[in-house]
């Protein structure tokens, strides 16, 4: 116990209340809050590395003629369109079964037990690995027409943003408060209507944002790609055939032995890049937008 | 139908219970009513679609994998060798260099994914920048996979291969480390960039469940003089125990089925080697570079089926167990 020479108290507790922690309390203080911001400063270098070396190793050989060539003649116009392409089909296949699988789970999920397993085995969908996934599609699709096509590729996608649709829109009509969707049916609205008038409308930011997420997450996946819609160096004629992908571009290429291809394949990774971050900003922007409303 | 009130029973008249009045107002026609059922039937139609998916996923995966599995049996998770040529496959080292690399992640991604979690739960930074970080270190697992594996490439590696230099030449005691001359491409490689891809998942998930820990049990320990760090590891962290274990299990599933980056950075080559610092192969990485080109229907690719299907049996168990385990905690904490 040691004496507080300045106390002016006269409480008898005082020694025991202003009593220094022990040097080792302290030492383990310091070291933890070392290691602590140790480790988070560790894991921001990877990112901001990667960020900067694939901007700079990518800015330096962009050419504009790249944008408009195939992968043939060292641009990846044909990998931009295939991969525009196949997240739209896919966008069209997951968007209506997700959204309504999240409708379900928000406002028939109250009274169905259903709900409980089917958002389980959503959780499930989101894990499964995207290689399996390929493997899936293969076997639904690929060996159905005997051949590689974007339309393989597209299901393929589809399915990996399927999950991601459902739990966002469920997140987001949860949002909504209840008493609206009483208020509704007070005013005698069938389920139909008070979904769509009252419910959906409000919940459109959550939607969209779950729906960007979605389409961020297919547009950089590789590798249900690889073989189901394979991939293509010049421009694809059909849905039906082999087509390029930005990021199947990214894995074929990269160690090609020609210079220009690796040129190549570092701005394609920029434009992957600034893509897929670029639509997570705006996504978190819409649902910070969304909140201050 | 309403009960009809006959006035002359006056002395019998009670005020309307509501349980003896059977008034209907359910519209049973017109068109917002038929909007309405449709409506439900085609929810409840896309509901099954999605429930099928995963169902159909495994009956299709298993009806490729059939012709491997009734060539092998189960001797196939543990014979060694490949070959294409001779149509032999053994799947002992995809599986080796599969928990391996995993392993390697897990043991590197959950302590540092703690401590962003720790970082961004408790109060020691303000609150924009909490959540700045939080955001920042979730923007990691939204890069793509490849571009992490090009950049592993061209950068990582050629930063830690000088690390690796000096654990081969000074600690070649260790068999983990007895490789004479490591080239870049090894286990010990994937198994660190593995840990880059699933630190958000783990972070993220962890920072939930340290959230959620009651108020009152931070402010009971401080009460009895502990310091902040105390807290956490005796009060904070046996409480959300479970919900950080379901984190790593989601991280883990995470790191088992992750190809791109690993089939860039491991060495692709087929061999069990007690060294990290040897390369290897894993299951997700033999599937996308050999996928392709078997033929439709051969051996080769039933074999491959095979793998993608224990590859995928593995990955739901975990999974499973996951989200019970998040589930379970979540109605502890109501």
């Amino acid at each position: 116990m040691t004496i507080n020479s300045n106390s002016k108290i006269a409480n008898p507790l005082a020694e025991v209340l202003h009593e220094p922690l022990t040097p080792q309390r302290i030492l383990f203080t310091n070291l933890m809050n070392a290691i602590a911001f140790g480790f988070t400063a560790l894991a921001l270098i990877p990112l901001l590395s990667i960020l900067w070396e694939i901007l700079s190793k990518g800015a330096i050989g962009f050419k504009l003629s790249m944008l408009l060539n195939p992968v043939i003649e060292n641009g990846f116009a044909n990998a931009i369109v295939g991969t525009i392409t196949m997240v739209a089909i896919g966008s069209l296949m997951s968007i209506p079964v997700g959204i309504m699988t999240g409708i379900f789970l928000s406002e028939f999920g109250q009274t169905n037990p259903v709900a409980h397993f089917v958002r389980f085995i959503t959780k499930i969908l989101t894990g499964v690995p995207s290689i399996v996934v390929g493997i899936f599609a293969y076997g639904v699709i690929v060996l159905v027409t005997k051949q590689f096509s974007a339309l393989a590729g597209s299901f393929a996608l589809a399915v990996i943003m399927l999950p991601v649709i459902i739990l966002t829109t469920e997140e987001a009509l949860k949002l909504i408060p209840t008493h609206q969707r009483l208020a509704s049916a007070a005013l005698g609205a069938s389920r139909f209507n008070t979904t769509f008038r009252v419910v959906i409308s409000g919940a459109i930011p959550g939607v969209t944002t779950g729906i960007l997420l979605a389409v961020a997450r297919a547009a950089g996946e590789t590798a249900p790609l690889i073989f189901t819609a394979l991939f293509s160096f010049d421009w694809s004629s059909d849905l039906f055939n082999p087509t390029a992908s930005l990021p199947v571009l990214i894995f074929n290429l990269y160690n090609d032995p020609d210079p220009q291809k690796n040129q190549l394949v570092w701005t394609t990774s920029i434009v992957l890049l600034s893509l897929v971050l670029f639509i997570n900003l705006v996504s978190r922007f819409v649902i910070s937008k969304s909140r201050v409303n | 139908m309403a009960n009809s009130f006959d006035p002359a029973d006056r002395n019998s008249i009670r005020p309307p219970n509501l349980r003896d009045v059977n008034i209907d107002l359910q519209a049973t026609g017109g068109i917002n009513f038929w909007l309405n059922q449709g409506f439900t039937w085609l929810v409840y139609l896309l509901v099954i679609v999605t429930v099928a998916v995963l169902f159909a996923m495994t009956w299709v995966i298993f009806g490729e994998a059939k012709p491997a599995i009734l060539h092998f049996g189960l001797g196939f998770l543990w014979s060694k060798e490949w070959d294409t040529s001779k149509d032999v496959y053994g799947a002992l080292p995809y599986i080796y260099g599969t928990l391996v690399s995993s392993l390697i992640a897990i043991i590197l991604a959950v302590p540092v994914g703690l401590s962003i979690a720790i970082v961004t739960s408790e109060n020691i930074l303000s609150d924009s920048v909490k959540n700045t970080l939080a955001f920042v270190v979730e923007l990691i697992a939204a890069i793509p996979s490849v571009i992490i594996g090009l950049w592993g490439i061209f950068v990582f590696i050629p930063s830690i291969e000088p690390l690796q230099q000096w654990l081969a030449s000074h600690l070649q005691f260790i068999p983990l480390f007895d490789t004479p001359e490591p080239a870049g491409n090894n286990m010990l490689t994937a198994g660190m960039i593995l840990a880059i891809m699933i630190l958000p998942t783990m972070a993220s998930v962890s920072r939930e469940v340290l959230l959620v820990v009651p108020t009152e049990l931070r402010s009971a320990s401080m009460a009895l003089g502990s310091t902040r760090w105390e807290t956490i590891f005796r009060v904070l962290l046996p409480a959300g125990f479970s919900g950080i274990v379901s984190a790593a299990m989601l991280a883990l599933g995470r790191a088992l089925g992750e190809t791109m980056a690993v089939t860039m950075v491991i060495g692709n080559s087929a061999q069990i080697s007690s060294s990290l610092l040897a390369p290897g192969y894993t299951i997700p990485s033999v599937l996308a570079n050999e996928f392709a080109e078997a033929e439709f229907g051969s051996l080769h690719i039933g074999a491959l089926c095979y793998l993608g299907l224990m590859l995928f049996g593995l990955t739901l168990v975990i999974n499973i167990i996951a989200v019970l385990l998040v589930q379970l905690v979540g109605s502890k904490q109501e």
